[in-house]
């Protein structure tokens, strides 16, 4: 399978793949968000055809129902890849000290080493989370690391850091 | 205080009048600039109605909507896609500035433009609309094709080449001599070249003073930060477009959406004050007498965008169909052409200014046309 990246300087970038079937698929990912989905006319091969829009919230849909199944198996096949890294998932607790306060205040990475890959918050999954994200009750962290790592970020979340 | 009712009463009228124009525009698949321009042509000298009591304000308001339409552009734009377009395009770029600057040089000349209304036109006629051109790729569903890429590099390379035309016609309208014109290009060249650098060093600094989680902080500082720049562009004879895209272009990638979207209604507001008040400033009257050398202009500059476009594809390997929806394209000029003519006017060369809107107006309309039109035809021609 090959993917094939070009730049749309101004726009964003499209990637084409030709599936084990033969048919190009081209995606654009806009830089503002919406995405749109082609397949090439036969007989202009230049040509798209057959355009899906998306907009940046159904693009969103696309990419969870295609995505997030995925997201924990790969990191099963990371885990089993790479020894000693582990990947774990941590609720944060409604009494944990970091309720309602930016994912950057945990000092994860800087305190245990740990990298926080995903927060699931109920249906959703905020993938690749940034310091600024903020944490709630209820959510669960997506995490790799070492063991040691993830048993001091378990004890951090929990306020006996 | 009738003074202040009369303002109100002309801005309230002309925005609700553009805003009419702009739905009409949309419902017909046109660009509004040309109609904009044809409301400013309406107003004012020589038009149906006076703007009396607006008429200053809009004169304010047009050179901020130049500025913010280079600062827009200076956002858009990032170190890499030029790097990856000047890899693959530089010679697409030469090819566009070969074929499609010296109609404009030449018709300047023959016209009897002095020497520097002669290169505002050949820059006129040079630069392709980037607004129209990639709104138009989206509205066709034609962003995914494979001459796409092309297109859009030509577009990144003549931004920044408009961005250094600039400050050589500000100092050539200004009575500089060629040399001295050459001299501020350079200047230009490297003011560009010092920022992309420092931008990619320390653009997290400036990044740090512009950033605020409060978006009025935000507005007020980038905005502010701009007028400063371009105020000092300007003092020092260079254009404060110039300064106004060398901000944007310093404002690194992390802020540049946020600044985008902060300041993209500004812009639009603006902007279509600066279309008004250039067409404020042009005699409709004066227009009738060029038209003919205008259609001759526009007609020689089509083939030779299409030319352009066609070259740019074929580089990629697009076929015939592909080449001439690239060079179809590439036709509109629109913003950065009146832009350019806007600094003539203003340095006292009146006589660019009808020639310039008349030009803009056939092209800003012809361009999307024939773009959509090329897609069935080459279609046709090609099963025949």
């Amino acid at each position: 399978m090959d993917l094939v990246e070009t730049l749309l300087p101004g726009v964003g970038i499209r990637y084409e793949l030709e599936t084990r079937s033969g048919l190009l698929l081209g995606i654009v990912v806009q830089r503002d968000g919406p995405v749109e989905i082609v397949v090439y006319d036969a007989k202009d091969p230049d040509r798209a055809k057959g355009v899906f829009q998306l907009d940046p919230d159904e693009a969103e849909t696309v990419a969870d129902i295609l995505g997030a199944p995925r997201l924990t198996e790969r990191f099963a096949d990371l885990s089993r890849e790479v020894p000693g890294l582990r990947s774990a998932r941590f609720a944060v607790r409604p009494g944990s000290p970091f309720v309602d306060r930016p994912l950057g205040d945990t000092q994860a990475r800087t305190r245990t080493g740990c990298s926080i890959v995903a927060i699931v918050r109920g249906a959703d999954v905020v993938t690749s989370p940034g310091p600024r994200d903020v944490l709630h009750a209820g959510d669960v962290l997506v995490v790799i690391g070492s063991e040691q790592g993830l048993e001091q970020l378990g004890a951090l979340l929990a306020g006996d850091g | 205080m009738e003074d202040v009712a009369a303002l109100l009463l002309e801005l309230g009228a002309l925005f609700v009048g553009l805003s009419l124009l702009g739905l009409l525009a949309r419902r017909l698949g046109l660009s509004p600039i040309p109609f904009v321009l044809l409301a400013g042509l309406a107003f004012g000298e020589g038009g149906l109605v006076p703007l009396e009591s607006a008429e200053s304000f809009v004169e304010v308001a047009a050179e901020i909507g130049v500025v913010l339409l280079l600062l827009a552009l200076g956002l858009e734009f990032t170190a890499d896609e030029l790097v990856a377009s000047l890899r693959r395009h530089t010679p697409s770029g030469l090819v566009d500035l070969a074929l499609n600057a010296p109609p404009g040089l030449v018709a300047g000349l023959l016209l009897g433009l002095p020497w520097q209304g002669a290169l505002a036109l050949a820059g006129v006629t040079w630069i392709s609309s980037s607004g129209i051109v990639a709104r138009l790729l989206g509205d066709l569903g034609r962003l995914a094709n494979r001459e796409t890429p092309a297109v859009l590099s030509v577009l990144v390379l003549e931004d920044v080449a408009m961005a250094l035309f600039l400050p050589l016609l500000a100092v050539a309208l200004a009575g500089g001599g060629p040399a001295q014109a050459v001299g501020g290009a350079a200047l230009a060249v490297g003011a560009v070249l010092i920022v992309l650098t420092a931008a990619h060093r320390h653009g997290h600094r400036l990044g740090r003073f512009l950033t605020h989680s409060d978006d009025e902080q935000v507005l007020l500082r980038l905005f502010g930060l701009t007028l400063l720049v371009a105020g000092v562009a300007q003092a020092v004879g260079a254009s404060a477009a110039v300064g106004a895209f060398l901000v944007g272009i310093a404002v690194p990638a992390s802020l540049a959406d946020r600044a985008r979207t902060l300041l993209s209604p500004l812009r639009d507001l603006f902007a279509a004050t600066f279309f008004v008040a250039f067409g404020l400033t042009t005699d409709p009257r004066a227009v009738l007498p060029v038209l003919p050398a205008v259609l001759a202009l526009a007609a020689v500059t089509l083939v030779t965008k299409l030319a352009t476009g066609w070259y740019a594809a074929q580089r990629d390997g697009v076929g015939v169909a592909g080449r001439l929806r690239a060079g179809s394209a590439l036709v509109a000029r629109g913003e950065f052409s009146v832009v350019i003519a806007g600094l003539a006017v203003a340095a006292g060369l009146g006589d660019v200014g009808p020639v310039a809107t008349g030009y803009v107006l056939v092209l800003a309309v012809a361009g999307p046309v024939l773009a959509r039109v090329v897609e069935p035809f080459s279609t046709r021609v090609l099963r025949a």
